[in-house]
Formats: structure tokens, C-alpha cells, sequence
């Protein structure tokens, strides 16, 4: 009878400290971090199409608080074409000056999004975003795709080279697109 | 037993709320926080190769510490005009001129390998440049380093007496150069190219088959687009061409001051120069014009690249000219 009773409370006492535990691993796994992030932008014109990738890229999402962070290196961008990529780095983005552009905002309707159940969360996201030393602040829209443990961040949106003082040069204003597709594809990983 | 426990719960209860108030403050910074959490990941990563040391593979008329990128076919065409001193007669030289045409390919990052073809001489080159040592961003390398080596034949017609016979071998030289070069900053770069010539056969008796050589340039970014240019070959006297009672034999250090514009696919050179041919064997060890009397040619490279390999990932990608 005793030994019984003395075995309940173990039971118990183990159970009460498991969901403790758990929720104290769950209390602090409210980040979701990447180091490996792409990062895709495309420029159309009727002369030439050019697509550049990047999967250098660090991200953190801030379940708890919706804060998110995005760091993209500059020279990590890859083209097809090697010149291209000299001619990018040297003399539109400054890579030197500049070597990141980064987003740095939050997820404005967090309550949207249930961080732990699977599935796909369309967010907006406001904040501020720096290319070639410019900060300007934007609304972007994106979607949280969740997955167990790994949270995939998509985003798509226009960013205008005039808008943050990248200068074409009227020689090669033709095969520049105006706006620039940037492409977010990045999968987090709860931390 | 039971007190035991219940203080390991509570323990562990403390452990939690504590963990939560962590969090609570590290929130409470937001994404400056983040940020400088992602900066320090990063930091550990990045010491990448300095890029664009110079804008093309040339300085002006020698080799430059660049190669052509992997599967990239750099197609070149080089024109020195006439001297400049030469007068209206000639027009300042724009009526006569040599002209090189080559194309030159990246076998990988660090080899490649180039042919051409100068209407001075009728000569044919080749050469192969191999990248030793790259200078790092962050540290660690200071400078680059790249080894030419350059073969070359002139197939030039040329009259001797039936007695003699002409081997094909009297027509070849080649080139040892190593390039030494670093980018200070994003605007000045400097090289060193300590040079070996051997000629199979030279014009006079007493004249040196090998010639020793000390080359040094460098470029000075005017604007993004724009460079401005200089190399210079110092001749160790010994090995100079100096042939008593004939003047204008001796060899002149070869002096070229350039200007790099750049338009997208392509890179142009203007130059000045006292050197009439454009490779090295003739560059380094044969040039003849003094600058200080004016026998200077003007003179246009005009570099175009194709890529012929795709490089990784891009096999789905949308790039393309319409």
C-alpha cells in the first residue's frame, strides 16, 4: 500500500517535471535561425533576362516577439556570367562600401501565424530595409510556411535600384530592368 | 522523500520562470538584438579572395595579376598605331599599325591558357598564366601571385643566302614572368613582374639571348568605370641590346600609360606606348622607340567575354538575351 502510493507520487512528480521541462525547451526554441538562406533577384528586360543567386544568407525569426532579421552578403551573389558579377560587385552595389544589405522589421499580425502547428502562414512584414548604405522603410508580403521544427520563409517583392542610390549608367539602361524581383526562399531552423 | 521531490520541483519550476525571464529581456531589445546575433555568425565566416585587383587580364600591354573565369572565352583585339611623331604625311601615325588578335579561355579558376596573332613579325603566341597565391580580404595573404609562361614564333619571311640554312627553332622565344601584385585599396593596385626572355636567335653578335628584366604597374581607379593605367619594364643593363656604332639598335625600356574604360560585356584600353608590338618578347626585351623623342604610338585593346561553361546552378535559371 505503500509502496503503491509512494509510486503514484513518483509518477506524478516525473510527469509534472517532464511538462516543466518542456515547456522551459519551448521557452527558449522561440527563435528560428539560418546561415545557408537564398536569396534570388531577377531583372527583365526585352534586351537581356538576369537572374543572380545568393545562398549566403543569415535570417533569424523571433517567434515570441515576431522580430525578424535578414543579413544578405553582397558578394555572395552568383551570376552566370563572371564580368557580370565584377561589373555588380564594383560598380553598382560598391560591394567594398557596402558589403551587406540587410531587412531588419517585424511580423505585424503575429497572432496569424501558430508557430506550432504546421502549416502555410501568409504574414505582412514591416520594416527597414538597407541596400548600398540606403535605408528605407517598407511593407513587404510574405508567407511562414511551418514544418516541424524548420520554418521556410518566402517573400517576393519589387526593389527600385534608384531608390538606394544605385546608379546605371545610361549605356546600359536598356538591359537593367527599372524594378528588381528580389526572391526570399529560406528555410529556419528552430534553434 | 516527498520533501526532496518537492523541492527538485520547485527547482526545476525556478529553473523554467527563469529561463522565461531570459527571454523576456532578450526580446526586449528586439531586432538590434538579432542582429547582432546574426553579425557575430557571420563574422566567423567571411575571408574571401580580393577581387578585381585590375579590370581586365592586362594591365595595358603586359599581363595583369586577373585570369579569365572558368569556361570564359575573353576574345581580344589589339591595335598600336603608327608613331605619333610622324607626321601629317602619315596622319600621326594613324596609317600604319599592327594589330594582335587572340583569344584567351579559363580552364579553371587558377589556368588559363591564350593564343594570338601579330601582324608585326607574323608572329604567333601562346601562353599559359597559373594562379600561386591569392591575396585575402580579411587577413592572412597580403598579395597575389601568378606565373606566366609565354612561347612565341615569327614566321616573318627571311632572305639569307642559299648556303644557309634557317631552322624553324631561330624563330621561337619564351617568356618566364612572374606577377606579384596587391590591391591596396579599392583604388590603387600595384604590381611587380620580375621577367626572363630567351631568344633562340638574336640579330647581332654580341647582342644577349636572355633578357632580365624588372617590370612594375599598377592602376588608379578615377571613377568606377574609369582606371588610369602605367606599367614599366626596367632592362638590366647587361642585358640589354647595345651595339657599338649601330644607334638605333639599342633597346629602350618599354613605357605604356593607359586608361581602362569599361561598358558592360566589354573592356577598353587606350594607351600610349613606345613599344610597336604587343607581346611580350617583343614588349620586354625589343622595344626601340625613345618616348624622349616622341616615338610614341597611340593604341586601343578592346576585350569582349563569352561565357562557353555555364557555371553550377544556373542550369534552371532565367538568364537570357533576347
Amino acid at each position: 500500500m505503500r509502496i503503491n502510493l509512494n509510486q503514484a507520487y513518483m509518477k506524478r512528480t516525473i510527469m509534472a517535471a517532464l511538462i516543466i521541462c518542456s515547456s522551459v525547451v519551448n521557452g527558449l526554441a522561440q527563435k528560428y535561425m539560418t546561415r545557408t538562406g537564398k536569396v534570388t533577384f531577377f531583372s527583365s528586360t526585352p534586351v537581356e533576362n538576369i537572374e543572380a543567386f545568393n545562398n549566403d544568407v543569415s535570417g533569424v525569426v523571433d517567434a515570441k516577439s515576431g522580430d525578424v532579421a535578414f543579413i544578405v552578403p553582397i558578394k555572395s551573389f552568383k551570376f552566370e556570367k563572371a564580368l557580370m558579377q565584377e561589373h555588380f560587385n564594383e560598380n553598382y552595389m560598391e560591394s567594398d562600401k557596402f558589403p551587406k544589405a540587410d531587412f531588419k522589421g517585424r511580423i505585424t499580425q503575429l497572432n496569424a501565424v501558430s508557430f506550432g502547428k504546421d502549416g502555410n502562414y501568409p504574414v505582412q512584414l514591416q520594416g527597414k530595409l538597407t541596400i548600398h548604405g540606403v535605408t528605407k522603410e517598407v511593407s513587404l508580403p510574405g508567407t511562414i510556411t511551418i514544418k516541424g521544427n524548420a520554418l521556410t520563409a518566402n517573400a517576393k517583392f519589387l526593389v527600385k535600384p534608384t531608390d538606394y542610390g544605385i546608379k546605371i549608367p545610361s549605356m546600359v539602361e536598356s538591359k537593367i530592368a527599372k524594378q528588381i524581383e528580389v526572391t526570399v526562399n529560406s528555410v529556419l531552423n528552430r534553434k | 522523500m516527498h520533501i526532496r521531490k518537492f523541492i527538485l520541483s520547485v527547482f526545476v519550476l525556478g529553473l523554467g520562470s527563469f529561463s522565461v525571464q531570459a527571454q523576456g529581456n532578450d526580446t526586449g531589445n528586439g531586432d538590434d538584438d538579432l542582429m547582432a546575433m546574426l553579425e557575430s555568425e557571420a563574422a566567423t565566416t567571411a575571408n574571401e579572395y580580393t577581387t578585381a585587383t585590375f579590370k581586365t587580364t592586362r594591365i595595358a600591354n603586359g599581363h595583369s595579376i586577373e585570369n579569365t573565369a572558368r569556361g570564359v572565352l575573353d576574345f581580344r583585339v589589339n591595335h598600336r598605331f603608327g608613331l605619333i611623331n610622324s607626321g601629317l604625311k602619315d596622319f600621326f601615325g594613324l596609317d600604319g599599325a599592327t594589330t594582335r588578335i587572340g583569344f584567351d579561355y579559363g580552364i579553371t579558376d587558377w589556368l588559363m591558357v591564350g593564343f594570338g596573332r601579330s601582324s608585326f613579325m607574323k608572329e604567333y603566341d601562346g601562353f599559359a598564366k597559373l594562379r600561386l597565391l591569392r591575396q585575402k580580404e580579411n587577413g592572412g595573404m597580403p598579395f597575389s601571385l601568378s606565373y606566366m609562361g609565354a612561347i612565341s614564333v615569327q614566321t616573318n619571311e627571311v632572305n639569307l643566302p642559299d648556303t644557309l640554312e634557317y631552322y624553324f627553332s631561330n624563330r621561337l622565344a619564351y617568356v618566364n614572368q612572374l606577377l606579384i601584385a596587391r590591391k591596396f585599396s579599392n583604388a590603387l593596385s600595384l604590381q611587380l613582374m620580375p621577367t626572363h626572355v630567351h631568344y633562340n636567335l638574336v640579330n647581332y653578335k654580341n647582342e644577349p639571348n636572355d633578357v632580365i628584366a624588372l617590370g612594375i604597374g599598377g592602376r588608379l581607379k578615377v571613377s568606377n568605370r574609369i582606371s588610369l593605367t602605367a606599367e614599366y619594364y626596367y632592362q638590366f643593363e647587361e642585358t640589354k641590346r647595345f651595339v657599338e656604332g649601330q644607334p638605333g639598335t639599342m633597346t629602350r625600356n618599354p613605357l605604356t600609360i593607359g586608361l581602362d574604360i569599361e561598358t558592360g560585356g566589354h573592356v577598353f584600353q587606350l594607351l600610349f606606348s613606345n613599344s610597336t608590338a604587343i607581346s611580350e618578347r617583343n614588349l620586354v626585351g625589343q622595344t626601340v622607340n625613345d618616348w624622349g623623342k616622341g616615338d610614341i604610338h597611340f593604341g586601343f585593346n578592346i576585350s569582349r567575354v563569352f561565357t562557353i561553361v555555364k557555371p553550377k546552378g544556373f542550369e534552371n535559371s532565367r538568364n537570357k538575351i533576347w
